[in-house]
């Protein structure tokens, strides 16, 4: 398995070497460099899932989806981004400019550090510490804050019940995806990504290690991480049809792209998450017994593993969107309320025995 | 409607929802109804019951149906069709009408195929024809009998 620490081993000892830079000079290098590297990364996967949820919801609507900008529509998702960055940002009188203008910035920021917590290859975590799974949550909820002040400022009715609905529904689903991803944990013993993809590299992917309760554990989390992306058939806050577009309806030009942005990248970050706790982040599928195969398998570099997976969750939830019909804000609720945080409980206990027993393999 | 047991509920949700998403699956694998126009344009076949422009089909000896007694002219609620008609005597002695020239103009119709049914003889129909578009309006008005094309019952 390539171990991607040796290359940022050798660039600390380069910086620190050969540079002669001091410990905190060469840390701050570094940052940036990331910093540098997840904010293109989040650009470029935000470009692909798009093209993708045209091309994969036309392909379950019998339709052929973009096709004229560039062979097979490929450059269509560039003409828009250019053609957004060109659009005028207006501000509009009686809205709180400052809380206008600082609302996408918060959603955005929320989703780009959620989105270094993911786990790219061995070696290649971002941000990882022995609370991950922990902070990768509350980090997530800061997004909440910049939907609801969003819906605030605008000035706006449609944005404000938008936003209030946005916030009802985002905050109770946080609560059954930290229930489901606590069971996952309580079958880890650990917190830190690089240490549950290193657990599942050895001891197989957790789905498999914890049958029964990891696969309804990873069903509810589809359902609940689709409500908490706002994607249909839970996408009450920006519905269309009575609310025109929810919370960011006042914002146009970039500071609506921000928006955008983070929708798309909300879900490859639900998705990773889905792969890095479910199906083993960047470890490589694993028979028992088969030594040959788990060999081969091991040449594949983790990054492609990784990818792999989160784009196969996100087909999985694209699938989910463009096949079910809308909920009322009511039966949101209850779905959440009356079946999926009783599930979810039920399941952790179930868990917790499974564990406790040795049930699991 | 009775009330469902809660876990009756979540079977039957359970089940609805995964036709659905057998339904959609099942989609995405089928072949895609989109037309891609300009470049199919040489194999694009429009369905029989189009409407495109109004023709008077001709056979190989250059005849047509019409016997050019008008009845489409007086259905036509646009005066789209202009029919010109002469009387020619027989060489039995009997006078009878002969379509001299048909006019029609795409400009003004609206396809509502009043004409095709008030037609005693199938002698004029829609075709399948779908670029209809042109530069100028007088290119809209067409004669539909060719040139020195007779009637069948002549």
């Amino acid at each position: 398995m390539f171990d991607f620490s040796i290359i940022t081993n050798w660039l600390h000892d380069f910086l620190m070497g050969t540079c002669g830079f001091a410990e905190w000079g060469a840390i701050l290098t570094e940052s940036v460099l990331v910093a540098l590297a997840i904010i293109t990364l989040y650009a470029v996967f935000a470009i692909a899932l798009i093209y993708m949820e045209r091309k994969v919801c036309a392909a379950f609507q019998c339709r052929l989806g973009p096709m004229r900008v560039g062979k097979w529509g490929l450059l269509q998702v560039f003409s828009d981004v250019f053609k957004m960055l060109t659009k005028e940002i207006i501000s509009m009188r009686q809205s709180d400019l400052f809380l206008h203008n600082l609302a996408p910035f918060l959603v955005v920021t929320a989703s780009m550090v959620t989105f270094s917590c993911l786990p790219w290859n061995m070696g290649a975590h971002i941000i990882d510490f022995n609370v991950g799974v922990f902070f990768f949550l509350a980090i997530s909820s800061i997004g909440v804050v910049g939907i609801l002040l969003a819906g605030w400022s605008s000035n706006n009715k449609y944005s404000l019940i938008g936003a209030m609905r946005s916030g009802a529904q985002i905050i109770s689903y946080e609560l059954s995806i930290g229930m489901t991803m606590l069971a996952m944990i309580c079958l880890t013993g650990t917190m830190s990504f690089s240490e549950i993809c290193q657990d599942q590299y050895v001891n197989g992917w957790n789905i498999v290690r914890g049958h029964v309760p990891a696969v309804i554990a990873f069903l509810i989390y589809l359902v609940a991480g689709n409500a908490e992306c706002n994607r249909g058939p839970f996408d009450l806050p920006e519905c269309e049809s009575e609310l025109t577009a929810g919370y960011h309806t006042e914002y146009s030009g970039m500071h609506f792209g921000y928006y955008y942005l983070a929708e798309y990248l909300n879900l490859f970050i639900c998705a990773g998450m889905a792969s890095t706790i479910f199906l083993g982040g960047w470890a490589p599928l694993h028979i028992y017994g088969l030594e040959g195969f788990n060999g081969v398998m091991d040449l594949v570099p983790g990054a492609v593993w990784f990818l792999g997976k989160t784009f196969f969750v996100v087909f999985l939830l694209m699938w989910l969107r463009w096949t079910f019909p809308r909920l009322r804000i009511d039966q949101i609720l209850s779905l959440e309320w009356k079946y999926l945080i009783p599930f979810s409980m039920v399941n952790l206990v179930l868990m917790a025995l499974c564990v406790a027993m040795g049930w699991h393999f | 409607m009775e009330e469902k047991s809660y876990f009756g509920g979540i079977a039957d949700g359970l089940k609805s929802l995964t036709t659905g998403l057998k339904t959609t699956m099942r989609e995405f694998f089928t072949p895609k109804i989109t037309e891609q126009y300009p470049e199919n344009r040489a194999t694009n076949v429009m369905f029989d019951r189009f409407r495109g422009s109004l023709t008077m089909p001709h056979n190989e000896q250059n005849q047509h149906q019409c016997i050019g007694c008008g009845l489409c002219q007086m259905a036509c609620p646009n005066d789209t069709i202009k029919v010109t008609s002469e009387f020619y005597e027989t060489p039995d002695g009997k006078k009878k009408k002969r379509l001299v020239k048909y006019e029609y103009d795409l400009g003004s119709c609206m396809f509502c195929q009043l004409c095709t049914r008030a037609c005693p003889h199938g002698a004029i129909t829609f075709d399948q024809s779908y670029e209809n578009a042109v530069f100028d309006r007088s290119k809209l008005k067409k004669v539909l009998n060719h040139e020195g094309s007779k009637c069948v019952k002549e």
